[in-house]
């Protein structure tokens, strides 16, 4: 039976205010408060609310509809401060039961292009916020902009995420056709869903220009070849009421396609439960892969030097942000992170939206003085300590949680062991496991006195938290 | 395809952008298309000029009969004009002007450029111009800006033969709306008997359809374009300032290139950077208005006046800058940037400049915009990414622009205004 994949992101940014130079350093408030309320307003009433309504319907009366939505940190924060409506209402869907929720980059940055760290901890973030909004822990990601090559994928995998989606691109399928599941390259655990982009298309894009009607879609679905059974159609939600008006039709569109899937005989799933499926085959991507613009790749945010240049002033910081602990800081760097700052200093010819920018010159301006202001900040908070002192620090840092991480799996399999041998002492663990901690805590005792002095009150703590809970030296 | 042209200034001798526009387009013209026979009437040429079109110095036109002998005519006449074109000319004059002020030869003197009595020069050129448009054959009469518009009118009037105006400036662009009457009747009179109207830009185009009320089916905007530099110019090395970073303003030193903006951003970038200077470069009007000002915001010590530049020095201060700004007030095209462009110079340029409607690689800004245009400042001068991209992608756009391209369209008109009797039917 075919089964048709549908899922939606829910994101928009915080809108920049107009900064200028001269504000570096005296301003520390970078957001244009006006603009963000407008236009979140706008989107939830023309866009949001009648989608997801129209969604919720659908849920009720076909029972075997699925639907999933993605939804981003920033994204997020905005709904919930000016329109809290969309939150209710995905509430609401969520209780049908038919709907999943996908993890992705709670900036809707590029740090899985940057920093692997703060690539982890922002996806932890999200993951998180989810399992509190809706209840269940996403087993499916999304990167931001569906950017994915082979290193995202394995530690996306890493990260226990069993599926992927990402973009049907020409360059990475070849002949292959996106209507299978297959998995990731460099960890075969890792399930790759790939956007029809021809199908998805028809609806997120050509709707109004070429319109289509929904028997004449779901044929086009039907008459894949015999075996071609996962149809993934992804967009993002704006696609209902912005891109395309409501007046053209499209929830009526939208609202047509259970009814006549069902005279076809093609049903729904979400991606998990695609995830299930058996896999046909690895799919090696070596560059980056994105479902924007026709290239499918990264040039619309790193094409041209500006925006390397951003992009890279940017991410030098991350790993000071990341262990520093001022929430404010952390906050703006989530909204300064979010891919379309980026995208608003393109130069490739076509792209129209630019925000309160007129040229790609003025936006890659604002941002480089509000950046500048941001970095003064972050270097303030370490007292002018020097570039290489700071790194220094902070990669021992890691380097003790990686230590730190590699000896809980070590207490981990130890204690496992020890329960093999000695299966009467099941009942009895605690004494097993003060047993396996003093032999742990002597090696690392050793280790602890070779690096800085200044580092070693942090591992001691973590010395006696570890063998007592698992999780401890991770949430740090 | 003969053409006659008429124009007030060609390269060596040059007074303002008019110049190297004329040659351009002429040049451009002769390059593009083999056919293509260009007769440019100036009123004192100075004999060095480029041959690959003719020249007629209305100097050397009688407009009085003087019955020399041939040897005499040769030895009072220059090169480049023979003494049967000299009796053609005679042949041709068709009133007694004999009250005017004339020399020996019968012709008329001029004093070249702008001098005080330029409207007397003006219509003595269109006085010339009748004998000029008797005695040549053409298909097609061409006049640059508005000294010349009488002498194409008239031409037009002898001859019969379709004219072309080409409008580089207009009073409203010089005078930021305060036109002066006489000029202003002028331009009128020219556009109104012009069969084309050719507008240096979309935005001249405009002030054409809008305050001379032209009909906007024989208005066509006809932008300018740059002659690659020649290898002594791309030799020029560029300097490097080390931690200092220049920012240069060059043009005439007048209200309608807008100089006291230039003072205002750069009294704000000042304020927050201690590495930026500003070159003021070239003389006019305001030039001591602006050095008071400068003075008066205190920053007289960022802000350098050069004086007037020439030939190499115009393409020394580029390549010596690293930032050019352009904050015309009202900027019929404005060649400069593309110069700038042409040496490696990201430029910032007012959005009421002409030449932004062909360009795409520099910054746009209001040129009241001041806090804008020190924030582009700004940003060129720290942010090495957005310097590379303007400089790099910028050379390759300005390399686009080529007056061969800009006589293919000029000649589109002229076979429409020939062949298909203009374009209002």
């Amino acid at each position: 039976m075919k089964k048709i994949c549908l899922y939606f992101e829910i994101h928009q940014i915080v809108h920049l205010k107009r900064y200028r130079f001269f504000d570096i350093g005296r301003d520390h408030y970078y957001y244009d408060d006006y603009e963000n309320e407008r236009s979140i307003n706008d989107i939830a009433e023309r866009s949001y609310v009648p989608a997801l309504q129209t969604l919720i319907q659908m849920c009720r009366e076909h029972p075997e509809f699925r639907v999933a939505f993605s939804l981003s940190g920033v994204g997020l924060e905005q709904l919930e401060f000016h329109a809290p409506q969309v939150i209710d209402l995905l509430h609401e869907i969520n209780a049908t039961g038919q709907v999943e929720f996908l993890c992705e980059p709670y900036s809707h940055g590029l740090a899985s292009l940057a920093n692997e760290e703060s690539f982890t901890a922002e996806v932890k973030r999200m993951s998180d916020r989810i399992k509190e909004l809706f209840g269940k822990r996403p087993k499916v990601f999304r990167n931001s902009s569906l950017i994915y090559n082979d290193e995202i994928g394995a530690q996306v995998a890493g990260m226990g995420f069993k599926g992927l989606i990402t973009e049907g691109a020409k360059q990475i399928l070849g002949w292959k056709s996106p209507h299978y599941i297959y998995h990731c390259a460099t960890d075969p655990r890792l399930k790759l869903l790939l956007r029809d982009i021809s199908l998805s298309e028809d609806i997120t894009e050509r709707f109004t220009s070429h319109p289509i009607m929904a028997d004449q879609w779901i044929d086009w679905v039907a008459s894949t070849p015999e075996g071609e059974d996962f149809i993934n159609i992804f967009g993002e939600l704006v696609t209902f009421g912005i891109f395309h008006p409501i007046q053209s039709g499209i929830l009526e569109f939208l609202k047509a396609i259970p009814v006549l899937a069902k005279q076809r005989g093609i049903g729904f799933a979400l991606p998990s439960e695609l995830c299930e499926e058996k896999s046909v085959g690895a799919i090696e991507v070596p560059y980056n892969i994105s479902w924007v613009d026709e290239e499918r790749d990264t040039s619309c945010w790193l094409g041209n030097v500006m925006q390397r240049e951003a992009f890279h002033k940017l991410y030098s910081v991350a790993d000071r942000v990341r262990v520093c602990g001022d929430r404010r800081l952390q906050m703006d760097w989530d909204s300064l992170q979010a891919s379309n700052n980026f995208r608003f200093m393109t130069t490739k010819p076509g792209y129209q939206y630019r925000g309160i920018y007129d040229s790609p010159y003025d936006a890659f301006t604002n941002y480089m003085n509000i950046l500048g202001d941001f970095i003064s900040r972050v270097n303030n908070l370490y007292g002018g300590a020097d570039n290489e002192e700071i790194d220094g620090l902070i990669t021992m840092i890691k380097n003790q949680g990686d230590e730190l991480a590699a000896k809980d799996k070590e207490i981990e399999r130890l204690r496992k062991k020890l329960e093999k041998y000695n299966p009467t002492e099941l009942e009895d663990k605690k004494p097993a496991k003060k047993a396996a901690a003093p032999k742990k805590a002597a090696p690392k005792k050793a280790a602890a006195p070779k690096k800085e002095a200044k580092a070693e009150p942090a591992p001691k703590v973590e010395e006696k938290k570890a063998p007592a809970k698992k999780a401890a030296p991770k949430k740090k | 395809m003969k053409v006659l042209m008429f124009g007030w200034e060609f390269p060596p001798k040059i007074y303002g952008g008019l110049a190297v526009a004329s040659y351009g387009i002429t040049k451009g013209m002769v390059e593009g298309q083999p056919d293509a026979q260009i007769t440019f009437c100036l009123p004192k040429p100075c004999g060095e000029e480029e041959k690959f079109l003719r020249i007629i110095g209305m100097n050397q036109v009688p407009i009085v009969y003087r019955g020399h002998d041939y040897d005499y005519v040769k030895s009072r006449i220059p090169d480049y004009m023979t003494p049967e074109e000299y009796y053609n000319f005679r042949d041709h004059i068709y009133a007694d002007f004999s009250y005017m002020n004339v020399n020996d030869m019968g012709c008329m003197e001029f004093a070249g450029g702008y001098p005080g009595n330029l409207h007397d020069e003006i219509n003595n050129f269109s006085i010339i111009a009748g004998v000029v448009a008797r005695s040549e054959q053409f298909d097609i009469i061409h006049a640059h800006d508005w000294l010349t518009y009488p002498a194409g009118v008239h031409a037009k009037m002898v001859s019969g033969k379709p004219l072309c105006i080409h409008v580089h400036a207009t009073d409203f662009d010089r005078s930021r709306g305060k036109v002066n009457p006489t000029v202003y009747s002028i331009e009128k009179n020219g556009m109104d008997h012009a069969d084309c109207i050719m507008c240096v830009s979309e935005l001249t185009r405009q002030t054409v359809i809008r305050e001379y009320h032209q009909d906007p089916r024989k208005c066509f905007a006809m932008h300018n374009a740059v002659y690659p530099l020649p290898q002594e110019y791309l030799d020029i090395p560029r300097v490097d300032h080390g931690k200092e970073k220049v920012v240069t303003f060059l043009g005439r030193i007048t209200m309608q290139k807008g100089p006291e903006y230039f003072i205002e951003a750069a009294d704000l970038v000042c304020k927050r950077s201690k590495n930026i200077r500003f070159c003021f470069a070239g003389s006019g009007d305001k030039y001591w208005e602006m050095v008071d000002l400068a003075a008066a915001k205190g920053i007289a010590d960022r802000v350098h006046f050069p004086g007037f530049q020439r030939g190499k020095q115009v393409y020394e201060c580029y390549k010596a800058s690293d930032v050019f700004v352009m904050p015309s007030v009202s900027e019929p095209f404005g060649i400069a940037p593309l110069e700038a462009m042409q040496c490696g110079t990201p430029s910032i340029i007012s959005k009421q400049s002409g030449c932004g409607e062909i360009l795409d690689k520099v910054i746009k800004v209001d040129y009241w915009d001041i806090n804008a245009m020190a924030d582009a400042i700004y940003s060129l001068c720290t942010n090495e990414g957005l310097h590379t991209y303007l400089r790099d992608e910028g050379l390759k756009e300005v390399a686009e622009i080529t007056w061969v391209k800009v006589g293919h369209r000029i000649r589109k008109l002229y076979d429409e205004c020939i062949y298909n009797g203009g374009f209002i039917h």
